[in-house]
């Protein structure tokens, strides 16, 4: 590159046009970050307050305490906590095997059925999910999983279909090499070797994100949940709880609780997130567009 | 052309070839179709030809699935055969039979009160079960249709084992077909328990709801502890679509509540959409500097689970929290502001609250996008005199629009069917008195899919409405994904020249 295009960039960089704009834009990064940030604050501020549980229209508190985070312990929140703990736990685990499988071998195979199965769940997945809820309800409930029983039977749910989400970590594999498969194989590895002892290793970053979202999930899955646990306090998740505080009858005496039911919630999972939000934005940026 | 014409007349190209696209669509479902019927017919051909040229291990296995196998040293092959063969006979038998005979009429005898002698009193006797008829005659049907193409796969392996012992070739002995499970038959292995998730989890109660539409399902007719419910063809469909006198409510309510879909996957899609772009622009810009910090502080808001935000902010927006409260406290309003009261405020409100959901997640996705266009096609523009809103427009839209126009297309159809942001907001209300009635309350905010929950968890519980809309909402999504999978291969012709 000659220096004349360069020394042009740097000095248009300081022109009096640029700076404006820089500013301008600086404007609107800090007022977004306030606007973005702002609910949470609010959130947080609002369930330390003392002085009264309904909901009011100002957010400072007047009496700063930890009452209402003492009060969750005398409601269900922290069996709703465990809950949907154990699931995310489960989910995550199970999740990860059955997308990786399934993202692996549509990636790495060519077998007749492969296309017209990629496309058969294409289509399937044009359906609404709520539409299979009722079925999987009553099913659930002749195996006894559903409303106090609901958490085996949710986790259930979850895993079972999720080999339909294999869109990203396929766009991740897609993007290794297939000369890597054949110089193992050539060496006399099996398919399933090549997998566990040289694809795998290599594939932290896509396990990881896999991982990540589907631990998410069910934190925040609220259909599903209500639905299985029907009428049954015991079985919801906290998605479920949490809401149902909100409710016309329930709110005045809650909604403070409400508030520290969510940062509860929110605190670990926010945590986690951001420790592995490298992986989280490679596998957005990286397959999910690709997909 | 002038150029303020020419966007004119690109759309007009775009829009003409739709029924182009339409048309080769159901052109290349009947080929389909007419490949299909032609496959079964040469399948049929090939099982004529097997049997005639079959020796008698071959015409054997007709009858006896695994014999030929077997007989040929593929123990394991043909005892897996067999098995089926003998399992799907006893099902039949024993307990296949009844739901098939049922199936047509979805049970005969329903609840019945007996006058019981002993207890001097009526007692409800339970019979038949039309739900169970129902799902154990479809699964019986698919068993049905698992073994035919079991039998094929027998027959067609008995002719090749005949064919290949004929020629003197080695046949796959049980240890090769057990070593290439996790060799090139890996794939089955891998592909065993999600398939049969998917099959069991998603295909089955697919099926069996789109047959629900078709029958009169409800909390009244639960199949067997109130009333049988039975088939009434396209009843349910008539009652939505017919702009009648009584069924005026289903349609006025179906009408309303697409139309608002529609609307707010578009608005939420596009708004989301370019913002986002936008916003990656900014801190991606040269001269910007914490652009670390900026992502980090927005992505943090992905972080936190939805529900939490999205029930909060709903709060916030309430006639007496935090929003009105500020703006009263300020002396800017003297009565609260109806954010959820009314109908367009609330359908405004929900628009803009979804764009503080969405900006980070299309942020992230643009800012990789961004990244990876190539700068010497900005120094290019630049040296040729282009601005910054040529270079945005003819470089930077397209290849973005280029790059993430199937992840578009998933997004709108997503937000169609985004229950937690409506319902979480807004439940749906304002109601529209108008359109509910039958329908149950709907209201001027509800999405196809929260209007399906709320049928499905209403007090009638009209499960069969609910598979109705379902499938409605399911052709609605179809049509829109053909339509702009007709758009996007003309697009990528137009980046391709450029």
């Amino acid at each position: 590159m000659s220096s004349g295009p360069t020394l042009e960039k740097r000095h248009m960089g300081m022109t009096a046009a640029n700076r404006l704009s820089n500013t301008v834009i600086y404007i609107i990064l800090i007022v977004m970050s306030i606007v973005w940030l702002a609910p949470f604050v609010f959130i947080v501020m609002q369930s330390f307050r003392v002085e009264s549980t309904w909901m009011t229209g100002y957010v400072m508190p007047q009496k700063w305490g930890f009452d209402n985070y003492i009060a969750l312990g005398k409601t269900d929140f922290w069996h709703w906590y465990t809950n949907t703990f154990i699931i995310a736990l489960f989910t995550a685990a199970l999740q990860t095997v059955i997308v990786l499988c399934m993202s692996y071998t549509l990636s790495r195979f060519r077998f007749k059925m492969r296309r017209p199965l990629m496309k058969f769940m294409l289509i399937l997945g044009l359906f609404p999910g709520m539409l299979t809820m009722i079925i999987l309800y009553r099913v659930l409930k002749d195996l006894g999983m559903t409303q106090d029983n609901a958490v085996p039977g949710l986790i259930l749910v979850y895993i079972a279909s999720s080999g339909m989400g294999y869109y990203v970590s396929k766009g991740f594999f897609d993007t290794v090499p297939k000369a890597l498969d054949e110089a193992a194989r050539v060496d006399g590895a099996t398919r399933a070797q090549v997998l566990w002892k040289i694809i795998l290793p290599m594939a932290k970053p896509i396990v990881i994100y896999t991982v990540l979202t589907a631990f998410m999930g069910p934190w925040g899955d609220f259909v599903f949940a209500r639905y299985i646990s029907m009428n049954s306090t015991e079985g919801m998740n906290v998605a479920v709880g949490l809401q149902s505080w909100l409710t016309l009858d329930q709110i005045n005496s809650r909604y403070t609780m409400f508030c520290a039911g969510g940062v509860i919630v929110a605190i670990p999972v926010t945590i986690l997130f951001m420790c592995l939000q490298r992986y989280y934005v490679e596998g957005v940026t990286g397959g999910a567009v690709k997909g | 052309m002038p150029r303020w014409q020419k966007p004119f007349y690109r759309l007009g190209q775009a829009l003409a070839s739709i029924p182009g696209g339409f048309a080769r669509f159901f052109a290349g479902i009947g080929k389909g179709i007419a490949k299909f019927f032609k496959g079964v017919g040469e399948n049929i051909a090939d099982i004529g030809r097997t049997f005639v040229k079959g020796d008698a291990v071959t015409k054997g296995s007709f009858l006896v699935m695994g014999l030929a196998n077997m007989c040929r040293g593929q123990i394991l092959r043909g005892l897996m055969f067999l098995l089926m063969e003998v399992v799907f006979i006893f099902y039949m038998i024993t307990t296949g039979g009844y739901w098939l005979s049922m199936l047509p009429s979805l049970g005969l005898v329903g609840p019945q009160e007996e006058y019981d002698l002993i207890l001097d009193t009526y007692v409800t006797t339970y019979h038949d079960n039309s739900f169970k008829i129902l799902l154990y005659g479809v699964l019986t049907i698919f068993f049905i249709l698992a073994f035919i193409v079991t039998w094929r796969m027998n027959v067609k392996q008995a002719k090749i084992s005949q064919e290949m012992v004929e020629s003197h070739r080695r046949l796959k002995s049980s240890g090769d077909d057990l070593r290439s499970l996790v060799d090139e038959g890996f794939y089955k292995t891998l592909l065993a328990l999600p398939l049969t998730g998917i099959l069991i989890f998603t295909v089955m109660p697919i099926v069996f709801m789109t047959l629900v539409a078709f029958t009169n399902y409800d909390g009244t007719h639960d199949g067997y502890f109130n009333n049988l419910f039975h088939w009434v063809g396209l009843d349910n469909f008539n009652q939505i679509i017919t702009w009648g006198n009584g069924s005026t409510v289903y349609s006025a309510a179906f009408g309303e509540v697409l139309t608002w879909t529609l609307i707010w996957a578009f608005f939420a899609t596009f708004t989301n959409y370019f913002l986002g772009i936008f916003v990656a622009m900014m801190i991606n810009k040269k001269g910007i500097r914490f652009k670390k910090g900026f992502r980090t502080i927005l992505v943090m808001t992905i972080a936190i689970p939805q529900f939490i935000s999205l029930l909060y902010v709903s709060k916030m927006f309430a006639k007496n929290g935090i929003v009105n409260g500020f703006l009263m406290d300020m002396g800017w309003i003297t009565t609260a502001l109806p954010f959820w009261e009314e109908a367009t405020w609330a359908r405004i409100t929900i628009i803009l609250v979804n764009i503080w959901i969405g900006i980070p997640y299309l942020m992230l996705v643009a800012t990789g996008i961004l990244m990876n266009i190539p700068a010497d096609l900005y120094e290019s523009a630049r040296i040729d005199g282009a601005n910054a809103w040529k270079q945005f427009s003819k470089i930077t839209l397209p290849y973005m629009l280029f790059i993430t126009g199937p992840y578009l297309l998933t997004q709108f159809t997503g937000n169609m069917s985004n229950f937690n942001v409506i319902y979480l907001l807004t439940t749906g209300n304002p109601i529209n008195a108008a359109a509910s009635g039958a329908a149950g309350s709907v209201g001027y905010t509800d999405l196809l899919v929260t209007w399906l929950f709320k049928i499905t968890t209403g007090a009638e519980s009209k499960y069969y409405m609910a598979s109705v809309v379902g499938i409605l909402i399911f052709i609605v999504v179809a049509i829109i994904t053909l339509i702009v999978y007709n758009f996007l291969p003309s697009i990528k012709n137009e980046e391709d020249f450029q």
